[in-house]
């Protein structure tokens, strides 16, 4: 919602600046400024959770790259010697790996109420296509990531998902070859992962700027999915009500994720990677972290030759498919209505959608066998039929309950009655 | 709020089906009844001063511990730590324990000699490599125990279970080779490794802080897994420690944060 700038420069400095490099001016218009709609929940407070959580992981990232050896001799040695002897290894070492879950777990949050709210809808298609990107790059991250501390899983992790790339017609094998930097998994390889590893972080970085900024333009959306009409009675300054309110929710989020760091740091793992990886002895079960898991089913789901395409590259292309396709969801969702609470079936479709993501996740969880083959088949053919079928169709059969006229409204429903009927625009605080 | 519910619902249902579905057909672990366990378990040091002895003076002849130096002995919440020498090199129980090992090593002319250990030197291994290791033991290489609770499920229940998992009729179906033991808490149920801790099979040190303790099978399971649990993780006392002041500061901020939150919007319709 950029509008006017309201930023008045006090001191001789901020004035002197702001004829030269208007920053200050820049700072006080996205950060402080910035009106935002007052009717936001919780699930908007995910965003700034993310923001909190990237600098996190890059900054215990920056301090473990420093006593990290990206050998395959030394990596799994020098992350004990940082569990070990390091000064508050054991701490920095813990936040990062827990830190990856917990990113995951609010970066599926916030895309989950994007989809729920319809924020990818008209003017938001860019900001949330770039969001898309960052989900993407953050997964080709914690990927490379997991490899570096040299374990079992790490190890086979690399090898069976590298490995698919080999399933491309004509070309694949010469791409493996050419991306682990001989014909096996080993020391090239780790030393490109760790170099990529550091590199996208700043990618992502660079990426969260820009998503920042297509949400500045637009604004927020919000729970009614009715854009701003009265700026002065609609919104509020980010600062202090925002930042405030998503402060809460970053505190409460931190404490959550603080249990794990300091009582539960291995919970979320797999024990297997503290065996130092042997290219000799395949784990009895090779499954990713957890935050992989419902993209691992939808991988392995696709076990069948597709004419010329092998069932390999059949499961590499749905499963960075089931990613790319959220970049087409803006285009194929047809309904004018945003916000899933006055979309009767799109309301349930997002509910199944939602609980079929979870199956998916228990799928790659499971060994590869029946039932869960079946089971996992059944649940991609439902992660794609959502973008596919149900989206497209509902805008066109579906008929939504009337969204109130403004957010205001919304705000106070009594006052005008002729306005949504439906009980669920009253926005209990 | 019906998100929420049927989030936690979904999600209970799938924490609650886990550890049956994850179950790999090992038995079911018993419990070493640590000290340790929990927000507020801390070491029992006379047991890792045990379960040290039982390191050394069995598991160590076959099992490596290569991220382990004699110093870590007597860092802080360690076995053998002492408050007048926070500096564990310069313990005399920590010197003593590493001078009773000999290491190789070349002298500064490259001569190759063998000289009494420094608390600064690792423990030393038993085999020289890992073919040694695997020849000598019917042709599997005995596990390095240096983050041996961390890289199996359970930790140090399972090392309780598997040190006590001995003696069980082997059911139909089952092939033990010549040279292994049948042990239904290891994964497979075929383990090469023969039962090592019976009763009296060490001598506790007669002190004050072992009186009563007898070097039962059982007992003696339960302090290596003690041991074991600690040299997986020698921070872990710090860390739960931190753990505490860390939650107690967040939930006071949490506190002044919702207090903020709420004056902040109070004329605020929304």
């Amino acid at each position: 919602m950029s509008g006017p700038s309201k930023y008045i420069p006090q001191s001789g400095l901020e004035k002197w600046l702001d004829k030269r490099l208007p920053i200050i001016r820049f700072a006080n218009d996205t950060l402080i400024d910035f009106p935002t709609p007052k009717n936001l929940n919780y699930w908007w407070t995910f965003g700034g959770i993310l923001a909190i959580f990237l600098i996190l992981q890059i900054l215990t990232g920056i301090v473990l790259a420093m006593h990290y050896v990206a050998h395959v001799d030394f990596a799994f040695a020098s992350v004990a010697h940082i569990m070990r002897d390091v000064n508050y290894g054991w701490l920095l070492r813990n936040m990062h790996m827990v830190g990856a879950s917990f990113f995951f777990f609010a970066v599926y949050v916030h895309i989950f109420r994007g989809l729920y709210y319809g924020s990818y809808k008209e003017p938001r298609e860019v900001l949330w296509g770039l969001g898309v990107i960052i989900f993407l790059l953050m997964v080709m991250t914690a990927f490379m990531g997991y490899v570096l501390p040299w374990g079992q899983m790490s190890f086979w992790a690399a090898k069976v998902i590298t490995n698919l790339i080999g399933g491309i017609p004509f070309i694949g094998e010469t791409i493996v070859t050419w991306l682990w930097g001989g014909f096996s998994v080993g020391q090239p390889t780790l030393n490109r992962f760790y170099s990529l590893h550091y590199l996208l972080p700043f990618v992502i970085l660079g990426v969260v700027i820009l998503h920042v900024w297509a949400l500045h333009v637009p604004g927020n959306n919000n729970p009614t999915g009715v854009e701003v009409q009265d700026v002065e009675k609609e919104t509020v300054p980010f600062h202090p009500y925002y930042t405030v309110k998503d402060g809460f929710a970053i505190v409460v989020f931190l404490m959550v994720y603080a249990w794990f760091v300091f009582y539960g740091p291995d919970l979320l793992g797999h024990p297997d990677n503290y065996i130092p990886a042997n290219p000799q002895v395949t784990p009895a079960h090779i499954v990713p972290e957890w935050y992989f898991l419902p993209f691992y089913a939808i991988l392995r789901a696709i076990d069948f030759d597709i004419f010329i395409i092998p069932a390999k590259f059949g499961g590499l292309a749905a499963m960075l498919g089931s990613i790319l396709i959220l970049l087409a969801v803006p285009w194929l969702d047809t309904s004018k209505i945003k916000s899933m609470r006055y979309r009767p079936w799109g309301r349930i479709a997002w509910f199944v959608f939602l609980a079929n993501f979870i199956l998916l996740g228990v799928c790659g969880f499971m060994p590869a066998e029946a039932p869960w083959t079946y089971v996992a088949k059944a649940a991609t053919f439902v992660y794609f039929a959502y973008f596919l079928i149900v989206l497209p169709a509902l805008g066109v059969i579906e008929s939504p309950d009337m969204p109130p006229k403004s957010i205001a409204d919304s705000i106070h429903p009594k006052a005008d009655k002729s306005g949504a009927g439906n009980p669920v625009n009253v926005v209990v605080k | 709020m019906r998100k929420l519910l049927t989030l936690s619902l979904i999600s209970a249902a799938i924490f609650g089906a886990m550890p049956a579905l994850a179950n790999t057909g090992t038995a079911k672990l018993m419990s070493a009844e640590g000290s340790y366990e929990g927000m507020f378990g801390r070491f029992d040091r006379a047991q890792l001063q045990r379960g040290f002895q039982i390191y050394k003076e069995v598991c160590a002849s076959c099992h490596s511990m290569n991220e382990l130096h004699f110093r870590n002995l007597g860092e802080k919440y360690g076995p053998f730590y002492s408050p007048e020498h926070a500096n564990p090199n310069e313990n005399p129980v920590v010197k003593a324990i590493a001078k009773g090992y000999v290491i190789a090593d070349v002298d500064a002319s490259g001569n190759d000699v063998e000289r009494p250990g420094l608390p600064s030197d690792r423990f030393p291994a038993p085999f020289a490599s890992d073919a040694q290791a695997k020849a000598a033991n019917g042709g599997v290489a005995p596990p390095d125990l240096s983050v041996i609770t961390k890289a199996r499920m359970g930790g140090a229940d399972y090392i309780y279970s598997l040190m006590m998992g001995y003696g069980h009729a082997v059911p139909h179906g089952v092939t033990v080779g010549a040279g292994k033991s049948y042990n239904p808490y290891f994964a497979g149920g075929v383990i090469g490794m023969a039962q090592q801790l019976t009763d009296d099979r060490v001598t506790y040190a007669d002190t004050e802080a072992n009186k009563g303790i007898k070097p039962t099978a059982a007992q003696e399971s339960r302090d290596i897994a003690a041991f074991l649990q600690w040299a997986s993780d020698p921070h872990q006392t710090e860390r739960k420690a931190a753990g505490l002041g860390v939650m107690l500061f967040l939930f006071v901020f949490a506190l002044f944060t919702w207090f903020s939150y709420q004056s902040i919007w109070r004329k605020v319709e929304h």
